[in-house]
């Protein structure tokens, strides 16, 4: 498995993709530094690329090196190498690669930064951790999703839905259910909605993080108990571990079956 | 060496492996003969674990294949169409490929004997269909291994290339490996294989010697055989 990830991301650094998004990261990291002036305004900048672009971008490598590797996948299939360690091997090369090209991208802009100025490093660390396993995540779905389909389109198709449904719908959803049922104590039914979505868990993960917390009221103030406490940051880190692991788990299921 | 026991495969409604039951003899050649869609290459598929089938066995040295990895370590397929890394080069792709395998692969004097040695730097997508079935030929017999695969060997191959791999195929039998191929070439069937198997529309419709099959259905030529097992099962079919 391991040379199969080793091969991956030579590969991708040779295509010069891994390349391009991190040259992509390292302008925005620098530009929302430079001109959003405030730190904690830029955190909230950060913050929205961390959980609705990271996940996108992880969607699309995903299918896309999927399916441009079809052929090679197949050659791998006639070796002796486990069926798993295939797909698998795929999965983690591109999230690393794409990972990395994130943290350093983010990264270097943002230790320029720590070095003009006293500002808190822990809360971008969590920041570029939790977007490492967002990518991770939505990479993993989204091969998921083309391993199950022959059809590149409706592979793509199936994908973006997926992202669009976690990054998008799902707030959505949960607000109006939480205006619709405002008349009950719905705090419990929020936080354990939110262990259902990925992105949901790394923004309350983040935001609790952040000042601005205070202003999210006594939903928020219970957020906080819970989340901020050592057995919240436990179990939250446990569910996204296990988020991490629902593709590995589809990937490994859904490849079992298939004819190639 | 292999078994194929009553094996069955579906592809929608299509029955394209009708309960084919084959042996496959150890240190002989072996050709898998049948028009295009009669399951060739998904026979060889569920051999080498790529095809999963509905029911049957497939047995590799008597051993069941189903679910395991370890026995391609003695297993080298060669595919019809060339599934290569187009941005890799050639030597890159040769280097790669034992990496993988995690064993060791000689392809000297097979780069030579191909003419591979002319375009090794040369990235896969930029080669034309005749030398990418060169380098796959190489990819197949650089390994030491005691069976080989080989889907339509001859597709590209320039008429030198073709005796070079006709020469190769009989080296390769006197070391004591086995050789399953397919191919649309009669004539290089003939001169090749020891055994036939000769499938249609999934169903096996004969197996054994090329004189058998000569025999069998009065012919001077297994193109002539084999075009008789076609029009005859076609007739089958209209009676029916």
């Amino acid at each position: 498995m391991l040379k199969i990830i080793g091969y991956v991301i030579k590969d991708l650094l040779r295509n010069r993709w891994t390349l391009f998004y991190f040259l992509f990261y390292l302008l925005v990291g620098f530009a929302i530094l430079i001109f959003s002036g405030d730190f904690s305004k830029s955190m909230v900048s950060f913050l929205q690329i961390i959980l609705i672009l990271t996940p996108l971008i992880g969607t699309l490598f995903g299918v896309m090196y999927y399916y441009n590797s079809r052929d090679f996948i197949e050659l791998l299939l006639a070796q002796p190498i486990r069926r798993r360690d295939v797909f698998i091997g795929q999965w983690l090369g591109v999230s690393i690669s794409l990972g990395t090209s994130l943290v350093l991208g983010l990264g270097i802009p943002f230790l320029w930064y720590f070095a003009q100025y006293e500002v808190a490093g822990d809360q971008f660390v969590l920041l570029l951790l939790l977007g490492f396993a967002l990518g991770t995540i939505f990479t993993g779905l989204s091969m998921a999703v083309s391993v199950s389909t022959d059809n590149k389109i409706r592979g793509f198709g199936y994908a973006l839905v997926l992202w669009l449904l976690m990054a998008v719908v799902y707030d959505g959803f949960l607000l109006l259910a939480l205006i619709a049922f405002r008349d009950y104590p719905l705090e419990k039914f929020a936080l354990i909605a939110t262990m259902f979505n990925p992105i949901d868990l790394a923004r309350i993960t983040i935001l609790l993080k952040l000042d601005i917390s205070a202003l999210m009221g006594y939903t928020g103030a219970v957020f906080r108990e819970f989340l901020g406490s050592t057995l919240g940051m436990i179990t939250a880190s446990f569910v996204l571990m296990l988020w991490v692991l629902l593709p590995f788990a589809l990937i490994t299921f859904i490849a079992k079956k298939r004819d190639f | 060496m292999v078994r194929f026991i009553e094996v069955n495969k579906k592809f929608g409604k299509l029955q394209v492996l009708d309960n084919v039951s084959i042996d496959v003899e150890e240190g002989i050649r072996t050709a898998i003969l049948g028009p295009n869609g009669s399951g060739k290459t998904t026979l060889i598929k569920t051999l080498l674990g790529m095809v999963i089938p509905d029911s049957g066995e497939v047995l590799f040295k008597g051993e069941s294949v189903l679910g395991k990895y370890k026995y391609r370590r003695e297993i080298v397929y060669m595919p019809q169409i060339a599934l290569f890394p187009q941005n890799l080069t050639v030597k890159e792709l040769l280097d790669l490929i034992p990496k993988l395998r995690m064993q060791p692969a000689k392809y000297d004097g097979l780069i030579e004997r191909f003419g591979v040695n002319e375009f090794m730097h040369k990235k896969m997508n930029a080669l034309s269909g005749g030398m990418r079935q060169k380098v796959n030929l190489v990819l197949a017999f650089m390994f030491d291994v005691p069976l080989i695969i080989l889907d339509e060997p001859t597709n590209g191959l320039d008429p030198v290339a073709v005796l070079e791999l006709k020469k190769l195929l009989r080296e390769e039998e006197e070391k004591g490996r086995t050789i399953i191929f397919t191919s649309h070439i009669m004539d290089f069937v003939q001169q090749m294989a020891d055994r036939i198997v000769f499938l249609l529309e999934g169903v096996v419709k004969f197996k054994g010697t090329v004189e058998e099959i000569l025999q069998e259905t009065d012919s001077t030529s297994l193109e002539e055989a084999v075009a008789s097992l076609i029009l005859k099962s076609q007739k089958v079919h209209n009676y029916a």
